[in-house]
């Protein structure tokens, strides 16, 4: 057994039993982040702080809602909205969080992309932060059920019926999901569950796991400098705060960080008071009608892009059904922006604008996405389905191109 | 070298523990998911075809579907194979999902098709796709048909004969 002593006071008493001195170092005082960053280095912070603001505000709605077939709508839009006592603040604060958090997810994913954090060690990173991303989706999709509106319930109809398109065991596996032949009242509870519990319980962990694998490689800078975080934080211990490349995480970059998130919550709770409509689809204030299917069906904002790809094929390729194609361009999109630390192929950690190649291919991903989720919005006929084929096409394109461009700035570089 | 192989073996004997235990969670986990046996059993939904107008849709719930039938008239063009008939009369009976991803198509009179409003399919009166991501006709329920009336939910004769023709 560890040598105890009579404290000297509480911070002491802790810290013989927990450490707390040592792990504060190991969290706070001595993590080193480069100085050579900017404002998008506190995305992160900001995606934290919101998971804890939808939390809580879920645990409120949690203590009314009903997931229950016949009572899901009411408690929402009866009991929640004009009953509980700032009920309506907790709902609006959930579901435009909801929508937020995913605008920051992009920017933080952009952001990396655009400075090339996701290779030479980062690989991980990346990975972990690609996980959190298909565990928000998952998040935002269930949470997107429980309300029991019209949207609600086909949203749910048409994205359990995507599963339906895998071979052999597809039908089978569209009613083991939704736990009847129907999406009904088994599957409002399942997805409850997933949505109040489970996945929750899988993004905290995932979190844990991002966080960690920044450890080793550590945050990259503005330039992607290979910074030794050895001698730079012995110098900034030493007192050379000025000329040390590094700063601790506490209190020096949290300092701005919680300046930006000071900044970012002020956006926030304005939309919440004053622009909450465009995070609560009119359609949805509809109740759940099994025999009725809204004149045009779209998810939220965030999925637009990817909805696009799937529905950007409307007709047969070479014998193979327009459902499968979509379906596949779908499983594709979702599933390639993992693999990117290893389509790019170039070694060279920096600035998108400062690669004469890969330049070009940033800003073409982004415009496509921006064309993908515009026309994912549209009804899809006539020039639109063009327009979504083509840019879905675009798409697959520019990710089967991204090894090709790559290795030809590798080579135009030498 | 002795400590070891005492080692490996509770080693293995707890692998052995271990997996069977996971299977069979697996295996209680998968089957609590299964629908249950009062949805599996739920209805059977009966209709009176001789109550149906022609040329309008009717539409009917059946665990949890909207069932099409659709009493034919004179102008609609005949399909040997999907068509249910009964005396003179042609009626259309399909589950009123969009096979792409299961919205629910509208009837459109004015030229004899269904269109589904989510990503534009079409399907002629028989429910046979014509247009769009559709990637087969409509699905037709199994139903029995006990004089004038059709009992969704069983499979009787004519249905078995127009689902072996239509594969």
């Amino acid at each position: 057994m560890a040598k105890f002593e009579k404290s000297e006071g509480f911070v002491d008493w802790l810290d013989q039993r927990l450490a707390i001195k040592k792990f504060n170092k190991v969290m706070m005082t001595e993590y080193w982040i480069p100085k050579d960053i900017n404002f998008l280095w506190a995305m992160g912070v900001i995606l934290a702080t919101m998971f804890a603001v939808l939390l809580i505000s879920g645990i409120f709605l949690l203590m009314y809602y009903k997931p229950d077939t016949a009572l899901a709508f009411d408690s929402v839009n009866y009991t929640i909205m004009q009953e509980v006592a700032y009920g309506w603040l907790f709902r609006h604060i959930h579901g435009v969080g909801a929508s937020v958090i995913f605008l920051i997810i992009y920017i933080h994913m952009f952001t990396g992309i655009y400075y090339g954090s996701y290779k030479k060690g980062r690989e991980m990173i990346w990975i972990s932060g690609m996980l959190l991303f298909v565990l928000f989706s998952a998040e935002g999709f269930s949470g997107y059920m429980l309300p029991w509106g019209q949207m609600s319930y086909w949203a749910a109809y048409v994205i359990t019926n995507i599963f339906g398109g895998i071979p052999l065991i597809g039908d089978e596996l569209v009613v083991w999901i939704r736990g009847n032949f129907f999406v009904s009242d088994a599957t409002l509870t399942r997805f409850f569950m997933l949505h109040v519990l489970l996945i929750p319980l899988a993004i905290a962990a995932t979190i844990g796991l991002h966080f960690y694998a920044l450890r080793i490689p550590h945050v990259n800078t503005q330039t992607g400098e290979d910074v030794d975080f050895d001698t730079e934080s012995e110098r900034y211990l030493a007192g050379d705060k000025k000329s040390a490349k590094v700063i601790p995480f506490w209190p020096v970059f949290m300092a701005k960080d919680l300046f930006v998130l000071s900044t970012f919550l002020i956006f926030f709770f304005y939309l919440v008071f004053f622009h909450y409509n465009f995070a609560m689809d009119p359609v949805n204030f509809d109740p759940a009608n099994d025999l009725k299917t809204p004149a045009h069906i779209y998810p939220e904002w965030y999925f637009l892009w990817s909805y696009e790809v799937l529905r950007g094929f409307f007709f047969d390729i070479a014998g193979i059904k327009a459902f499968d194609l979509g379906l596949m361009a779908f499983g594709f999109a979702n599933a390639i922006f993992f693999l990117l630390p290893w389509l790019d192929r170039s070694p060279t950690v920096a600035p998108a604008n400062t690669r004469p190649y890969f330049r070009v291919w940033f800003w073409l991903l982004v415009i496509v996405m921006i064309v993908l989720s515009v026309y994912g919005k549209l009804p899809p006929t006539g020039t639109n389905a063009w327009v979504g084929f083509v840019s879905s096409i675009s798409f697959l394109t520019l990710f089967i191109s991204l090894p090709l461009v790559t290795i030809l700035e590798r080579r135009s570089s030498k | 070298m002795h400590d070891k192989s005492r080692r490996a073996f509770i080693g293995k004997a707890f692998a052995g523990v271990a997996g069977v235990g996971a299977v069979a969670s697996l295996v209680a986990m998968k089957k609590t998911w299964d629908p249950l046996p009062s949805a599996v059993s739920a209805g059977f939904t009966t209709v009176d075809l001789s109550s149906v107008e022609a040329g309008k849709l009717n539409v009917v719930k059946w665990r949890g579907k909207p069932v099409f039938i659709l009493k034919h008239t004179d102008d609609i063009e005949k399909n040997e194979i999907r068509d249910l008939v009964v005396g003179s009369d042609r009626y259309t009976v399909v589950i009123g999902l969009c096979t792409h991803l299961g919205c629910i198509p509208s009837w459109n009179p004015s030229d004899k098709q269904f269109k589904c409003a989510c990503h534009g399919g079409a399907f002629d009166a028989s429910g046979v796709e014509k247009f769009g991501p559709p990637p087969r006709p409509l699905d037709i329920p199994p139903f029995d048909l006990k004089g004038s009336e059709l009992v969704l939910g069983e499979e009787g004769e004519q249905y078995k004969k127009i689902a072996a023709a239509a594969v």
